[in-house]
């Protein structure tokens, strides 16, 4: 069984409507499937505006979708009610893209990372002081930095407490949602690394949530490719990279800047009249589909 | 259409179009003072695109904004020469310098939303620089406009030319911020982070108009980024900073195949999908505060290589190969300084 199964989802959204204009609707994501196993990294790529974070936050419910189905472990997190919910995100949670503005700036560090122990009541004051500087030093920061706000803090650690208060409460599986583009060159290698080498230590399952290709083709064992809120083409990592089907899935593999200055340029654009939204997902190759 | 193309009979190739030397910038922040831009010296040829690459606090643009003169208190220029087209634009007078700007150097920013007046529309923008510069009259500025907005691929210019910011979309807002650049026919253009707010598809379309362009307008192109893949494919010279200083520069094919500076290397090596196995390679160490810099090398404490000399002095900027210089004591012994670092030397003696 999957950890995570994410059947038929669908999140519109209502635009517009004034006193004279129609609203429209904003299929964010239609009719989105995948399942993720436990201990997987599952990438989901597209572009912004195609859907691919509005997923994360439906599955944890932070918006909740229009209809379809998230399982986790076998159970339907849609249909859960307020004190189930809070019990279950205990064991998903999320890291966001931007450590700037997705710490509170009036908290110290330490009350970032225990809030999460606080809410939930677990442990007593003092354990929950020790077990707070046992995850600064597993995400690689020094527990006298305990006190500091987050603007003493550089990008990459503030990533780092966003991660350490993810990783409080003992999750099984950890939605990040673009969790480096913001950080720097030198400094997003240092927080993939962790978050690898945390997956190692903690069996933890992620989705990955990510426009970066390279980053993807590096770290993703599976990976889905969205395209105006619907999945185009989904597979192994490897097959979907050195034979992609779906014609955005090769305008987008092509567009991944060279880093060498020799490499023979080949870019494909993509013809919007090839994609037709009404194509189904059919199986191009071994667990490969696209929607072609 | 002035310059491009009369010289025709003349080989202008190596011509030095721009030279910055020695720039020196900081900001007056009381209690501790930053040099943002430290001895920053580089050069561009006519024709030629040279890509400064660094990461955020490295100085690549504050050295843009200070050769443009857009720097805003309290950051100020406090020594070196900024030579464009024979002579030097620091001590210009405000006015003359509004001519260098837009007429002599274009300049295109990160995020084109931010950079166009939401209550102007797209012929607007482009018609005022041609206006300020007396490059056009009322009328003929709109022809100008559509015929600008059509060589950077914009479909429909005609109506185009009537919408607002907001009507287009992010790629398309940059492809007008581009014709804004262009409208005067400017030799250089400065470009900050182009690409960096665009999707990937939206990125690698930018970067082949820019390419185009450069070749349509005869243009050089100084173009400012953190993405070293940008670099790889659209510069012919590379000069890396790092803190405030230029730690490495030379041909692109140079500095990517045979990178000489540990943070260069590092950089490289950080691109994910090089190499085997699933650990990327890391630069260890945080980017240092520019309030606080460490003495030396300003590398060295996150440098694989340093040495015990690595944090006595700041070590010269030379010439290892030819074109190819870096600032580092591993290679202190294959060289010796070169007249640029020489140069350096002698005007840091001499008061500005």
């Amino acid at each position: 069984m999957p950890l995570v199964e994410v059947v038929n989802l669908v999140k519109h959204f209502e635009r517009g409507g004034g006193l004279f204009a129609r609203k429209t609707l904003l299929r964010a994501v239609d009719d989105v499937s995948f399942s993720i196993e436990a201990g997987e990294t599952f990438g989901l790529v597209g572009e912004s505006g195609s859907g691919k974070s509005t997923i994360g936050r439906c599955m944890l419910r932070l918006i909740e979708p229009t209809s379809g189905h998230v399982r986790f472990r076998g159970e339907d997190v849609l249909s859960f009610d307020r004190t189930r919910m809070r019990a279950a995100r205990r064991d998903m949670q999320m890291v966001f893209q931007d450590p700037y503005s997705s710490l509170n700036p009036r908290m110290r560090a330490r009350d970032i990372v225990e809030e999460p122990l606080a809410i939930h009541r677990i442990g007593a004051k003092a354990e929950r002081r020790e077990r707070v500087a046992e995850l600064f030093r597993l995400v690689g920061l020094d527990p006298a930095h305990l006190e500091r706000y987050p603007h003493e803090f550089s990008g990459g650690q503030r990533q780092r407490i966003g991660l350490a208060r993810a990783l409080a409460l003992n999750p099984s599986f950890i939605i990040a949602d673009e969790p480096v583009s913001a950080l720097d060159v030198s400094i997003q290698a240092q927080v993939i690394n962790l978050l690898l080498d945390l997956q190692d230590r903690l069996q933890l399952t992620y989705l990955f949530i990510a426009h970066d290709l390279r980053l993807v083709r590096h770290i993703c064992s599976r990976v889905a490719v969205m395209y105006l809120g619907k999945i185009v083409e989904s597979g192994a990592t490897a097959s979907i990279f050195a034979a992609p089907q779906h014609p955005y899935t090769r305008a987008l593999l092509s567009a991944i800047p060279a880093t060498d200055p020799d490499a023979p340029r080949q870019r494909i654009e993509l013809d919007p009249a090839l994609v037709r939204p009404e194509t189904p997902l059919r199986e191009v190759g071994p667990g490969h589909y696209a929607a072609v | 259409m002035t310059a491009a193309g009369t010289g025709a009979a003349v080989d202008r190739t190596d011509e030095v179009l721009l030279s910055v030397e020695h720039l020196t910038t900081v900001f007056d922040i009381p209690g501790h003072p930053v040099v943002a831009a430290d001895d920053v010296s580089l050069q561009i040829r006519r024709g030629e695109t040279l890509g400064l690459v660094g990461e955020s606090g490295s100085g690549k643009s504050v050295t843009a904004f200070s050769i443009l003169r857009l720097l805003q208190s309290p950051g100020r220029t406090i020594r070196g020469r900024v030579v464009f087209q024979g002579r030097d634009l620091l001590p210009l007078p405000e006015r003359e310098m509004r001519n260098v700007r837009g007429a002599g150097i274009g300049l295109i920013f990160q995020e084109p939303m931010a950079a166009l007046n939401p209550v102007m529309r797209i012929g607007h923008h482009i018609g005022e620089a041609l206006l300020v510069h007396g490059m056009a009259t009322r009328r003929e500025a709109r022809a100008r406009a559509i015929d600008l907005l059509r060589a950077v691929r914009i479909t429909e210019p005609e109506k185009r030319v009537d919408d607002y910011p907001h009507q287009l979309s992010g790629g398309m807002r940059q492809r007008v911020m581009i014709a804004v650049a262009l409208a005067c026919r400017p030799p250089l253009v400065i470009a900050d982070e182009p690409t960096t707010a665009l999707d990937v598809t939206v990125q690698a379309q930018i970067l082949e108009l820019l390419r185009e362009m450069k070749r349509q307008f005869d243009l050089s192109l100084l173009l400012i980024t953190h993405d070293l893949g940008v670099i790889a494919e659209t510069a012919d010279r590379v000069a890396v900073m790092y803190a405030g200083r230029i730690v490495e520069h030379g041909p692109v094919r140079d500095i990517f195949r045979n990178p000489l500076h540990p943070y260069t290397q590092g950089l490289i090596d950080s691109i994910p999908g090089q190499s085997a196995g699933t650990r990327l390679q890391a630069i260890e160490g945080v980017v240092p505060n520019l309030a606080a810099l460490p003495p030396g090398c300003t590398f060295a404490p996150r440098c694989p290589h340093r040495m015990p000399v690595c944090t006595t002095a700041v070590p010269a900027l030379v010439d290892i190969e030819p074109q190819h210089a870096a600032r580092c004591y591993l290679h202190s012994d294959r060289t010796e300084p070169s007249q640029d670092s020489a140069a350096a030397l002698a005007s840091a003696t001499r008061a500005r």
